[in-house]
C-alpha cells in the first residue's frame, strides 16, 4: 500500500497507488532519496488540492515543492533530476543524443504502445482484443530491439543505474501483468522478449522500485472497478 | 566525412518541421534542407525515421533524430548559444508543460473545430476556445512565454495562431478572439514580427491553398 514518506513538508506529491504516471515520480524522488508527502487523491473524484495545484489539466500527478507546482509524469521526472542534480545518481542519459533517444522510446511508449493496453484494462470494445494484444506485443519487439541497443549489454535502458526510460517504461509492468493474468495471454516472456524478461525481474527487485509498484492481486480488483466505471474514468468529476 | 554536419528532412508545410528550423534558426545552425515529397516518401527518410516515417528528421553527425519537441531539446544541449529552455528547473517544467499542452490538448481540439461539421463542431470549437484561453497562463506577467525573449515553448507553440488564422480563412468559426484572449493575441503578434521567425513563415497564400484543400478533402 502507499507509504507515507513524513517530511517537513517541503515536497508533496498528489497521486493514486494504482496509476503509472504516478509511480514514475515515486520511483524518481526514491532515487534521489527525497523525502515527500504522499497525498491519495480519491478514485472519480478531484480534491481542491489537485484543482488548485493543476487547474489546467486536473490530473495526478503532480508535485508541489515548496510553493512550485509541475505536472505531467516524465515533465515531473526530470524536473526531479534537475532539481536534485547533487543528490544520487542522475536519471536521464548525460550526453545529448543518448537523452534525445530516451525520449524518443518514451514518447512511443506514451503515445502508441499504452494506448491499447489501456483500451484492454478499461475493456474499451473499440476493436477486438486479440487485435490490441498483437499491438502490444508489436511495440514489445521494438522495445525489445531498443533496449539491446541502448543498454550495451547492461542491465538497465540507463546502463547500470534505471534512469528515464527504465522509469517510463517500467512504470507499466504491474499494469501489464495484470493484463498477462487477467486475459490468461504472455506478452513478456523469455523465449519472445528475453532481454526485456531479463530487465523486468531486475527493474522490478531494485529498491527505488520495488514499494512502489502495486502488488499484481489488488490490481486486478481495481481493474474490475475500473471497468465497471468506465464513464468516470474517461470523464472525472 | 560527417563532421558537423546538420541535415533537416522537412516539409515545407509542415509546423513540426517549422519548430526545428526556428531553433535552428535561433542558435544560428546552418543546415541541409531537404524537401520531402510526403506523398512519395524517399528512402532516407524511411531508413531515417522507420517507426513513425514522418518529418522532421534531424541529421546531426550521421546520427539522425525525430520528434519535433525532443529535436528542439537535443539543439538546445548541443549547441549553448542563445538558449532556448531557462535556467531553473522550474522555469523548464513550465516551459515543457505548456510545449506538451499545446500538441496533446490544444492540436486535437483545434483539428476537430475545424475538420467536424454541426453541432460537433460547436462543441469541438468551444474546446478548442477554453484550451486556447487555458494560455494564457503560462504568459502570465511575461510578452513571451520565455519571459523578455522567445524561448522553448514561444518556439514550440508559436505556430498555432499562424495556422489557426489561416483555417479560419477556409473555415468560417473563429477560434482566437483578441477581446477574450488579449494576452495569447498580443503575444502571437509580437512572436511572428521577430525577424528570423516572420522569414521562416510559410508563405500566407501557399499554406492556405494547403489548408484548403486539406480541409476540404
Amino acid at each position: 500500500m502507499a507509504e507515507k514518506k513524513n517530511s517537513n513538508g517541503e515536497v508533496k506529491l498528489l497521486g493514486a497507488w494504482p496509476s503509472p504516471f504516478v509511480i514514475r515520480a515515486r520511483i524518481a524522488l526514491n532515487i534521489k532519496s527525497v523525502e515527500y508527502d504522499f497525498i491519495e487523491e480519491t478514485f472519480g473524484k478531484r480534491s481542491q488540492l489537485l484543482l488548485k495545484s493543476n487547474p489546467v489539466n486536473k490530473q495526478i500527478p503532480v508535485l508541489i515543492h515548496g510553493h512550485k507546482c509541475i505536472a505531467e509524469s516524465m515533465i515531473i521526472v526530470q524536473y526531479i533530476h534537475e532539481a536534485w542534480s547533487s543528490s544520487g545518481p542522475p536519471i536521464l542519459p548525460s550526453l545529448p543524443y543518448d537523452r534525445a533517444i530516451a525520449r524518443f522510446w518514451l514518447t512511443y511508449i506514451d503515445d502508441k504502445w499504452f494506448p491499447p493496453l489501456k483500451s484492454i484494462v478499461l475493456g474499451l470494445d473499440t476493436e477486438p482484443i486479440e487485435e490490441k494484444l498483437e499491438k502490444v506485443r508489436e511495440g514489445l519487439v521494438l522495445l525489445e530491439d531498443a533496449f539491446n541497443k541502448i543498454s550495451k549489454g547492461k542491465d538497465f535502458f540507463g546502463g547500470d543505474q534505471i534512469g528515464y526510460l527504465d522509469i517510463g517504461f517500467g512504470s507499466f509492468l504491474a499494469w501489464l501483468k495484470t493484463v498477462e493474468v487477467t486475459e490468461g495471454v504472455s506478452l513478456v516472456h523469455e523465449t519472445t522478449t528475453p532481454a526485456l524478461a531479463k530487465w523486468l525481474q531486475k527493474f522490478c527487485a531494485h529498491d527505488a522500485v520495488k514499494d512502489v509498484l502495486p502488488p499484481i492481486d489488488k490490481l486486478i480488483a481495481f481493474s474490475k472497478m475500473l471497468r465497471a466505471n468506465v464513464d468516470l474514468v474517461i470523464n472525472p468529476k | 566525412m560527417e563532421g558537423d554536419s546538420v541535415k533537416l528532412l522537412g516539409f515545407w508545410g509542415s509546423p513540426a518541421v517549422l519548430r526545428v528550423k526556428w531553433a535552428l534558426a535561433v542558435k544560428g545552425i546552418e543546415c541541409q534542407y531537404v524537401e520531402e515529397d510526403l506523398s512519395n516518401k524517399s528512402d532516407m527518410l524511411l531508413k531515417y525515421n522507420p517507426v513513425y516515417k514522418k518529418v522532421p528528421v534531424l541529421v546531426h553527425q550521421g546520427k539522425p533524430l525525430a520528434e519535433s519537441l525532443l529535436i528542439l531539446e537535443y539543439i538546445d544541449e548541443t549547441w549553448k548559444q542563445n538558449p532556448l529552455l531557462p535556467h531553473s528547473p522550474y522555469e523548464r517544467a513550465q516551459a515543457r508543460f505548456w510545449s506538451k499542452f499545446v500538441d496533446d490538448k490544444c492540436m486535437p481540439t483545434v483539428v476537430a473545430a475545424f475538420s467536424k461539421v454541426g453541432e460537433e463542431q460547436q462543441k469541438a470549437a468551444e474546446e478548442a476556445r477554453e484550451n486556447l484561453k487555458r494560455l494564457e497562463v503560462g504568459l502570465e506577467g511575461k510578452q513571451f512565454f520565455g519571459g523578455d525573449n522567445i524561448g522553448f515553448a514561444d518556439i514550440a507553440i508559436g505556430w498555432l495562431p499562424y495556422w489557426i488564422e489561416i483555417a479560419e480563412e477556409v473555415v468560417a468559426i473563429n477560434l482566437i478572439d483578441a477581446e477574450s484572449m488579449p494576452k495569447l493575441n498580443s503575444w502571437f503578434h509580437a512572436f511572428i514580427d521577430i525577424p528570423i521567425i516572420k522569414e521562416l513563415l510559410p508563405p500566407r497564400h501557399k499554406l492556405l491553398h494547403h489548408t484548403k484543400t486539406f480541409l476540404q478533402a
